[in-house]
């Protein structure tokens, strides 16, 4: 049958050559296409990690000079990087932990109930991820100084004024909800929503319900939406730019030392940063295996004790 | 207490959607405010506006920025049309030959969000710079271009510069709707005699080919459009409708498109958007890689709000973007469905 089709379909796919070129095309250029292309997106993480080594000619990192270990032996001997990256961490945590938490329960709210006003909502969580960045912090800056003045002042008491790490807060959890939602809800598909009837049909209370049952088992989605959340919030640079007044973070501390001296502390940092990232993403996936071996595990055993008493009544 | 149940969604969804109303919506009524108000007195951050339906800011801003207007649509669009060639064969690569290696391969895929933007940016200044990696190459070693050719402060370094910034955003969409194709459906159009895109492939391909060679040399700068440019233009034309018509006979098939290619729709848009709303409203990369005259409206909106303190005119900028991706937004959410867009479950 097959044969028979594969056949027709060659006479009709024409002369031989073209034939022969596309199978070669089928069989090396896609794979190695798609290698070239994933090295271009590594390229400028790997000439970051190189540059980390440099010991550059002037006060700017851009040039090769020669291998040296200085900036590593040192990552953090340059004045006010120090501070940039605790206020950068710092920033990073709390709001991590608002907007996962934020986030987390409008997730539950979009795909576990049905209510009136869930696509609006999931449209208008939508939004602010479709907005540019730019127009986020422009707009959030336009608040923040419109409650110095009035009709602002009276009804906040001037609240987010002055600009510093308050206002840079609130700016990333604002950006970060929709980003968590979006992660928790995905990780939601395919919810086994029969393991939380069968604990209510055992007696356990909702409230118990939903931290025996339900959190541990959506508590690996929330973890890759903190993880995300994390992450943005630890290199913004446009929206806190615009809302940082004076204080100052990791990126707009780069910012500032493009215009006048550029370390490659600045590469140093960004690997550190990498590295430990992608740690945590592998330790998240593993986690996450495990957790589906386990699963898979429990489901296997099940069955087979379900054979064995199909076999002890039998 | 079952009584309450329906109150339950709407009691998750307040602390979150309340933050959303004061810091996302709030602002934008703010800005949409300020954005018809004009100064009344005081000065730099403190300076005060009076709400006057100053409609004046609108032609403002349109009429004082024609130029940094074109370079925000010219190169968003140019990347965002690059992202997309360079993007779906890689797409394609991870969801038909990705095997067991899909997930590894799509953690490539968005591995440069683990690094800062920022930094990526100054990587690409120190890989594109007139001492860096890949002009010695060209230049040097190939002698492909003249020695005083460089790349950095051209139109053509904050187009690349975008392009790579958002590839990832391209991609991911582009694979999960190629990912949902049903390989029977291709399997059947080949069993079909779908075989090579011959006849209207070698036209398609050239006239798309031709057109984009000399779209993108005309968008980089490198060819002003005009009379006595002809020949050059031809050429470049000809060169482009060869690479064109030959990627189209030799290496695309009828299965391609008229099944891979149609199924894979939603993720071309999703891609397109997801990639054209940020980078028409970047402007790192025109800052870092680009010189004073390849300024993107981002530039005039950070540079009014951040250093002239003009907060009229720089709104009305900001919500003439906004509106602008709102419509986008809108229009495709009506052709598409909104559950396309949020990745949401039903």
């Amino acid at each position: 049958m097959t044969a028979i089709t594969s056949e027709a379909a060659a006479r009709a796919r024409g002369t031989t050559p073209s034939r022969s070129v596309r199978r070669s095309v089928e069989r090396w250029l896609i794979p190695g296409y798609t290698a070239v292309a994933l090295f271009y997106l590594a390229l400028p993480i790997l000439v970051m990690i190189a540059f980390s080594f440099n010991d550059p000619p002037g006060r700017f990192n851009f040039v090769w000079g020669e291998f040296s270990l200085a900036a590593w032996q040192n990552p953090f001997g340059r004045p006010g990087l120090q501070t940039a990256i605790a206020t950068s961490l710092g920033i990073a945590v709390v709001s991590t932990i608002i907007a996962t938490a934020l986030g987390t329960l409008i997730a539950l709210a979009l795909s576990r109930y049905d209510f009136r006003g869930r696509t609006s909502t999931s449209l208008f969580i939508f939004i602010p991820m479709a907005t540019p960045e730019i127009v986020l912090g422009a707009s959030l800056l336009t608040l923040f100084v419109g409650t110095s003045q009035e009709p602002l002042r009276s009804l906040t008491g001037g609240l987010f004024f002055p600009l510093g790490i308050q206002t840079i807060l609130i700016a990333h959890v604002m950006f970060n909800i929709s980003f968590v939602v979006v992660t928790v809800r995905a990780r939601m598909q395919g919810f086994p929503r029969h393991l939380e009837e069968a604990a209510m049909d055992l007696g356990a209370s909702p409230w118990a319900t939903f931290w025996k049952v339900t959190f541990p088992l959506i508590l690996p989605g929330i973890l890759a939406g903190a993880l995300l959340a994390f992450s943005l919030s630890i290199d913004d640079f446009i929206i806190t730019n615009f809302t940082a007044g004076t204080a100052t973070t990791f990126p707009l501390w780069v910012w500032a030392s493009i215009r006048n001296n550029l370390p490659p502390q600045v590469q140093v940092i960004g690997t550190m940063v990498f590295v430990g990232a992608v740690g945590l993403v592998f330790l998240n996936t593993l986690w996450e295996r495990r957790g589906e071996r386990r699963d898979k595990r429990i489901a296997a055993e099940e069955a087979a004790r379900e054979v064995k008493l199909a076999v002890a009544t039998e | 207490m079952t009584r309450r149940r329906w109150a339950i969604p709407y009691l998750l969804l307040a602390p979150g959607i309340l933050w959303l109303v004061l810091f996302f919506v709030l602002p934008s009524i703010q800005m949409f405010v300020m954005s018809l108000s004009t100064q009344s007195g005081g000065s730099g951050l403190t300076r005060h506006y009076e709400f006057t339906w100053a409609w004046q800011n609108y032609v403002n801003a349109i009429t004082d920025f024609p130029d940094q207007f074109a370079n925000s649509l010219i190169f968003g669009g140019m990347a965002t049309l690059l992202c997309l060639l360079i993007g779906y064969p890689l797409a394609y690569g991870i969801a038909f030959r990705g095997g067991r290696y899909k997930t590894f391969l799509l953690f490539l895929v968005i591995a440069p969000f683990f690094t800062s933007f920022l930094i990526r940016t100054i990587s690409w200044k120190i890989i594109l710079g007139n001492d860096g990696a890949f002009l010695s190459i060209i230049r040097d070693v190939l002698g492909i271009v003249p020695p005083n050719f460089s790349i950095l402060g051209t139109p053509l370094a904050v187009i690349l510069g975008l392009t790579y910034e958002f590839l990832p955003f391209m991609v991911l969409p582009l694979y999960v709707s190629l990912e949902k194709i049903d390989r029977r459906l291709v399997e059947a159009a080949q069993d079909l005699y779908a075989g090579p895109w011959q006849r209207g492939g070698a036209l398609t391909g050239g006239l798309l080919g031709g057109v984009l060679a000399v779209g993108s040399m005309a968008a980089f700068g490198y060819l002003p459009l005009g009379l006595v440019q002809l020949p050059g233009i031809l050429f470049v034309f000809v060169i482009g409708a060869g690479v064109g018509a030959a990627i189209a006979t030799l290496l695309v098939s009828e299965s391609f498109t008229k099944v891979i290619f149609p199924l894979s729709l939603s993720g071309v848009f999703a891609g397109s958007i997801l990639t054209f709303i940020p980078a028409i409203g970047d402007y790192v990369n025109a800052e870092l890689l680009g010189n004073p005259k390849t300024q993107m409206i981002g530039n005039v909106i950070q540079n009014q709000y951040l250093q002239q303190n003009n907060y009229p005119t720089a709104s009305a900028l900001s919500f003439l973007l906004m509106a602008g991706i709102l419509i986008a937004i809108f229009i495709y959410a009506r052709s598409l469905g909104t559950d396309e867009l949020t990745g949401g479950a039903g």
